[in-house]
């Protein structure tokens, strides 16, 4: 497929560097009109995948994060109360039905993130962050809009998508997604990025990283991750502390063995990771890394 | 669903040469014996996406038809070895098989589980449990030895007995109870709340139509109450033997009662035994149990089960209004000091946890195993509990819990 490997391409031009079966998926999104569901560990770039994916297709990016007690009215429209309130004070004395036609119509409309989703005159990229915090009755109303993409506001009669939005959702496991959902979806796995991607990650996103500091910085993460810990560190937070090593002008992490140990912080964030990783830790893992 | 595959697939794409939708179909029969959901949109994408020149190379429709098809982590790590089986037995695998697969139809459920089994010889069996009755019959002689020894183990720990019909009422009318009597406590936050949640609009305007929308009445956004979720830690150990039975069945009942509930069997390893129980053939789900329950009768790891509870389970397991019951009489065979981290962990995680110890019951009996006294610290509630009755009578404690 040609399609695919362009995807890459344009992938990596918009500073993500995806593995091979990303762009795969992607191409699929496009052939089948399916949307992506992502999963894995916090911090592997899951979210980052939706940003790469709009500058790819050159378009907006709608967010919608996802909560605990998310409803309709945070997550597709609301009326606009207090104007409507206003209105009806103003318009006193006119019909009634005059009024209630004006109080019901589009300006009186506030857009949320999927109803906005829907209406754009270019596909935009709508994120769905996190879906696993939403609760069970969000997901089964997620699903029809998925499907038909058309919402009906009583008030208002049915509104059905000028745009057929690219559809991410990314979900960390906080709970067990209902078996319609992810059927619904294409299925895509984010697993820690290898050595190789990771130091390129590194170097396309860190400034003034080195190709070499690079590949030293993601072959330490590497070893840490495969250490005992509570929080397994992620690409978000390799990144911070490559930036910290940057700005703190190593070139070589061999050359400055405290600064690399003091600046673990980045990586390691509970106490008892922290605890675990002394001097001598460190200075093991840095010797298997030369 | 099984058997919309092949004649509809078939009508669809006239692309494509109908060896190859004949292959397709038999590739989807196999997939959904190794309990991935398949259904018709499914099978039509997939002839979709062979159409638009994904079959080209090998491994670009395996990661194609990985995406489409799965649906979850298990899925996505066991993909790769059925489709190899399957698409690619000609360079990688023996004759045997190519005729088996091409001939999928008479019996898919065997050959998914040979082919597994040979391609991935390390899946644990935790995550897929297919017929066991056929899987034994023929297997290789390595899995024969396994499936003859987890019998025994299982007459052993009398896993049978909760079939009968009297016990499995009484577990589930004790279970109700206390679904019932856990459920209507309420939260702190409920208590602490003094002045109401957000205004709702919406329903203030509704309700204040009747006085020309003067907002006279009120209405304040709700919590909506989230049910309580019992997760129990069953202790399947040689110590226990005598009282797993009963807890077994009292397992059932809460799985049956409570809106939200998971249950999980530990010895000298964890088992996520929810979806097992809950099968609705009584006798395939204690096949199933007892393929899980492997091992069980032998010494107890509380701490390392503990700790793959915290690492694999926990956080899709455990929410803000989650109980966890542990039963177990605390005689660890592992390190007692791991298990204490690990109980601290979970304590951190939720904030109830109970845990029911059979041996209370004896008379003279102090807790001084050594996991136990670890454990004990981050403990909510430590009570005996060696019978169903027994159990009954915990009901006002968990309910005040």
């Amino acid at each position: 497929m040609k399609g695919r490997d362009q995807i890459a391409e344009r992938l990596s031009a918009a500073g993500y560097i995806a593995d091979g079966e990303l762009a795969t998926a992607i191409s699929l999104m496009q052939l089948l009109r399916r949307p992506l569901l992502l999963e894995g560990e916090a911090g592997v770039g899951k979210t980052e995948v939706a940003k790469a994916l709009a500058s790819l297709h050159e378009t907006e990016l709608i967010r919608l994060q996802c909560y605990e007690g998310l409803d309709q009215s945070a997550a597709l429209y609301e009326w606009n109360y207090q104007r409507q309130l206003l209105s009806i004070q103003a318009h006193r004395g006119d019909d009634a039905d005059d009024i209630e036609h004006l109080i019901f119509s589009e300006r009186y409309l506030l857009e949320r993130p999927l109803l906005a989703a829907i209406r754009r005159d270019k596909s935009p990229v709508l994120l769905i962050d996190e879906v696993d915090r939403a609760d069970e009755e969000f997901e089964a109303f997620l699903l029809e809009l998925l499907s038909d993409f058309q919402v009906s506001i009583p008030e208002l009669g049915t509104i059905k998508a000028t745009s057929i939005p690219h559809v991410v959702l990314t979900s960390n496991g906080t709970r067990e997604l209902s078996d319609a959902l992810r059927r619904r979806c294409l299925y895509h796995y984010v697993a820690y990025p290898e050595v190789d991607r990771e130091a390129r990650i590194i170097v396309a996103r860190v400034a003034g990283a080195g190709a070499s500091l690079a590949l030293q910085i993601a072959r330490l993460v590497n070893a840490i991750r495969k250490e005992d810990l509570r929080k397994v560190p992620g690409v978000a937070e390799t990144l911070d502390w490559a930036a910290a090593l940057v700005g703190l002008d190593v070139r070589d992490l061999h050359d400055a063995p405290e600064t690399v140990h003091e600046t673990l912080t980045c990586l390691l964030k509970t106490h008892e990771d922290k605890a675990k990783f002394r001097p001598e830790v460190t200075a093991r893992l840095l010797g298997k890394v030369a | 669903m099984s058997c919309c595959g092949a004649p509809h697939d078939l009508d669809e794409i006239d692309q494509v040469s109908g060896l190859i939708a004949r292959k397709l179909a038999a590739f989807l029969r196999t997939l959904r014996d190794s309990a991935f959901a398949i259904g018709l949109r499914e099978s039509q994408d997939a002839a979709a996406l062979i159409a638009a020149g994904y079959a080209e190379k090998p491994a670009l429709l395996r990661s194609a038809f990985k995406h489409l098809f799965s649906a979850r982590k298990t899925d996505w790590d066991k993909f790769d070895g059925i489709f190899d089986a399957f698409w690619l037995h000609t360079r990688v695998r023996s004759r045997s098989l190519t005729t088996g697969s091409a001939k999928a139809a008479d019996n898919p459920s065997l050959k998914t589980l040979r082919d597994i089994s040979q391609q991935a010889g390390s899946q644990p069996t935790t995550d897929q449990i297919p017929s066991t009755d056929d899987a034994a019959d023929d297997r290789s002689g390595e899995g024969r030895n396994e499936g003859a020894s987890r019998a025994d183990n299982l007459s052993d720990t009398d896993f049978r007995t909760m079939a009968e019909p009297q016990q499995v009422e009484q577990a589930h009318a004790i279970a109700a109870r206390l679904a019932k009597a856990m459920r209507a406590r309420l939260t702190r936050r409920d208590l602490a709340r003094r002045r109401g949640y957000r205004l709702d609009l919406r329903r203030t305007i509704h309700a204040n139509i009747s006085h020309g929308g003067v907002p006279i009445r009120l209405v304040k956004r709700r919590r909506k109450p989230k049910p309580l979720r019992l997760v129990v830690l069953l202790d399947a150990s040689g110590s226990m033997s005598m009282y797993t039975g009963v807890f077994l069945r009292f397992i059932h009942g809460v799985l049956d009662e409570f809106r939200e509930a998971e249950a999980f069997l530990f010895h000298t390893r964890l088992a996520h035994v929810s979806d097992a129980m809950k099968d609705k053939d009584a006798a395939r789900a204690l096949d199933r149990l007892s393929m899980l329950a492997q091992g069980a009768g032998g010494g107890t790891k509380i701490g390392e089960s503990l700790q793959t509870f915290n690492r694999w389970h926990a956080s899709r397991v455990i929410h803000s209004r989650t109980c966890v019951m542990i039963v177990s009489d605390g005689y660890e065979t592992g390190d007692a000091a791991l298990l204490g981290r690990e109980m601290a962990q979970l304590a951190r995680r939720c904030r109830r946890i109970v845990w029911l110890n059979p041996m209370m019951g004896w008379e003279g009996y102090a807790p001084e195993a050594a996991g136990i006294k670890a454990a004990l610290p981050h403990v909510d509630l430590y009570a005996p509990a060696h019978t169903l009755n027994a159990l009954a009578a915990l009901e006002p404690y968990l309910a005040k819990l």
